[in-house]
């Protein structure tokens, strides 16, 4: 079984080989379903003798709280936006998933650093800056991109929450109103995620089909993944 | 995207960035407020600008601290994140506008400590890639035996994480607290050469250290802007008849 890498740097006083959970990533942009997926995947694999931790952004007990009021204030530039964010993540990954990981879980996590860094790169931050400061991170076991059309997202954020002000770019005045500053957010969201399926070994999952098909082919993949570890029940 | 991010050494500003570095007790604190001092009697524009001192952030980092919820990593990031909205709050805006920024410790202060906590140097140097280059950098250089004096003489107890005790080298505090800073001490001459720090004296008298930091300020002064109000009160006093 091939072990956890880091990204980059890594983090001080860790060591790799006593991990022996697997970390799932589920990306998308917003409205695609994760945390959906997420619920019933935990549900499944726990069904199945796994145990499970599901964790997702602004979740840390460190920084979470503090960061969704900022955001709701508005007032946060770019880059102290995308340290927030590395912060909440760093204080996850150290507490929450390296510990479960260590203790042979399977880490279902609701985004990754890779959504992290791509609203980031929209908001101007440097593509190789990003990089570098996540190198703390760990590579996932896989990264399941939950994929849909542009015009698909637009109706299934409209029947659920509606258009949310970050969600939709509106810090940086890309368009009229909501719904034109969604569309060329989500977009331009859409064309980073794209260019990582390549650089990051994004595996893509079509989440255009009712819940059930997506679900299905996802536990698929997931499964495949866990039977790695030999420990399939 | 949005204008694209530029990097330490790349920013091209009107004003002018000093800050100082140094230990606790090397009285680099008091250097800055003379040079403030100064620097308004001369009629500039001068912002000053604190570590730790984003109000959106600083509360993050009282929890972590107090709660002592920090890793070297998670200290690390926290205060880049307040780093970062001081840079694109209190340092970039009035750097823009011509005037004179002040900063009382810099991304150095975090090279240090975070380094000897046993973070990379390379990750945290490439962490801080978005700051500013100061115009000066000023490092007040003084022996560990001299700070310590001045500390333990005049202030409060020391805190868990300014003596590094998350290090756990001591379990007493103050003997903690020398051999941490005897390692940032370390760091910081390393980085005199890598970043061009100016090494100042801080065993020196006050006044013979605040005129060297004045006259290497005043050199690089040249073009900066002075305030209307100076100018106003320029006219007023002329108008009266006396002299400034």
């Amino acid at each position: 079984m091939a072990g956890f890498e880091f990204f980059g740097e890594g983090l001080p006083d860790i060591d790799l080989a006593e991990l022996k959970g697997k970390l799932i990533v589920l990306e998308g942009t917003d409205g695609v379903g994760r945390s959906t997926h997420i619920t019933l995947l935990k549900q499944w694999l726990e069904n199945h003798g796994h145990a499970v931790l599901d964790t997702g952004m602004t979740r840390s007990a460190l920084a979470g709280k503090r960061l969704k009021q900022a955001k709701e204030g508005h007032t946060l530039g770019g880059i102290t936006m995308s340290l927030f964010y590395a912060t909440d993540f760093a204080d996850r990954l150290e507490n929450e998933i390296i510990p479960a990981l260590r203790a042979g879980f399977v880490v279902l996590t609701d985004r990754y650093i890779y959504s992290l860094m791509a609203r980031a790169i929209v908001r101007g931050a440097d593509p190789e800056w990003l990089h570098e400061v996540y190198g703390f991170a760990l590579r996932p076991d896989a990264i399941f991109y939950l994929r849909v059309q542009i015009d698909d997202l637009v109706t299934r954020v409209l029947q659920s929450t509606g258009f949310d002000y970050w969600e939709s770019g509106m810090d940086m005045h890309m368009g009229e109103d909501m719904y034109e500053s969604f569309v060329r957010y989500q977009k331009f969201l859409l064309s980073e995620f794209d260019k990582m399926v390549e650089t990051h070994g994004f595996e893509i999952v079509d989440a255009s089909g009712s819940v059930e098909e997506v679900f299905e082919n996802l536990r698929e993949r997931v499964d495949r993944v866990v039977a790695r570890n030999g420990y399939r029940l | 995207m949005a204008g694209g991010m530029k990097m330490y050494g790349k920013h091209r500003f009107p004003g002018r960035l000093f800050i100082v570095e140094g230990i606790d007790g090397s009285g680099k604190s008091t250097q800055l407020s003379l040079l403030k001092k100064w620097l308004e009697a001369e009629g500039y524009v001068v912002y000053l600008s604190e570590w730790n001192s984003s109000p959106l952030v600083h509360e993050v980092t009282k929890r972590g601290k107090k709660k002592k919820m920090l890793t070297p990593i998670t200290f690390s990031l926290i205060h880049a994140t307040d780093f970062g909205d001081r840079t694109e709050h209190d340092i970039i805006p009035p750097m823009k506008a011509g005037a004179v920024v002040l900063a009382d410790r810099y991304i150095y202060t975090a090279f240090a400590r975070d380094v000897v906590r046993g973070v990379s140097p390379k990750w945290v140097r490439d962490l801080y890639a978005f700051a500013v280059k100061p115009t000066v950098a000023f490092y007040f250089r003084t022996p560990l035996d001299v700070a310590m004096k001045r500390i333990l003489g005049g202030r409060d107890a020391i805190k868990y994480y300014e003596a590094g005790m998350d290090l756990g080298l001591s379990d007493d505090i103050e003997e903690s607290f020398r051999l941490f800073q005897s390692r940032i001490i370390d760091e910081y001459e390393k980085m005199v050469d890598e970043f061009s720090l100016v090494a100042v004296d801080a065993t020196r008298s006050i006044e013979e250290q605040q005129a060297e930091v004045r006259r290497i300020v005043s050199d690089t002064l040249t073009g900066t802007k002075k305030t209307m109000v100076r100018r106003w009160l320029d006219l007023n006093s002329l108008a009266r008849g006396s002299r400034i």
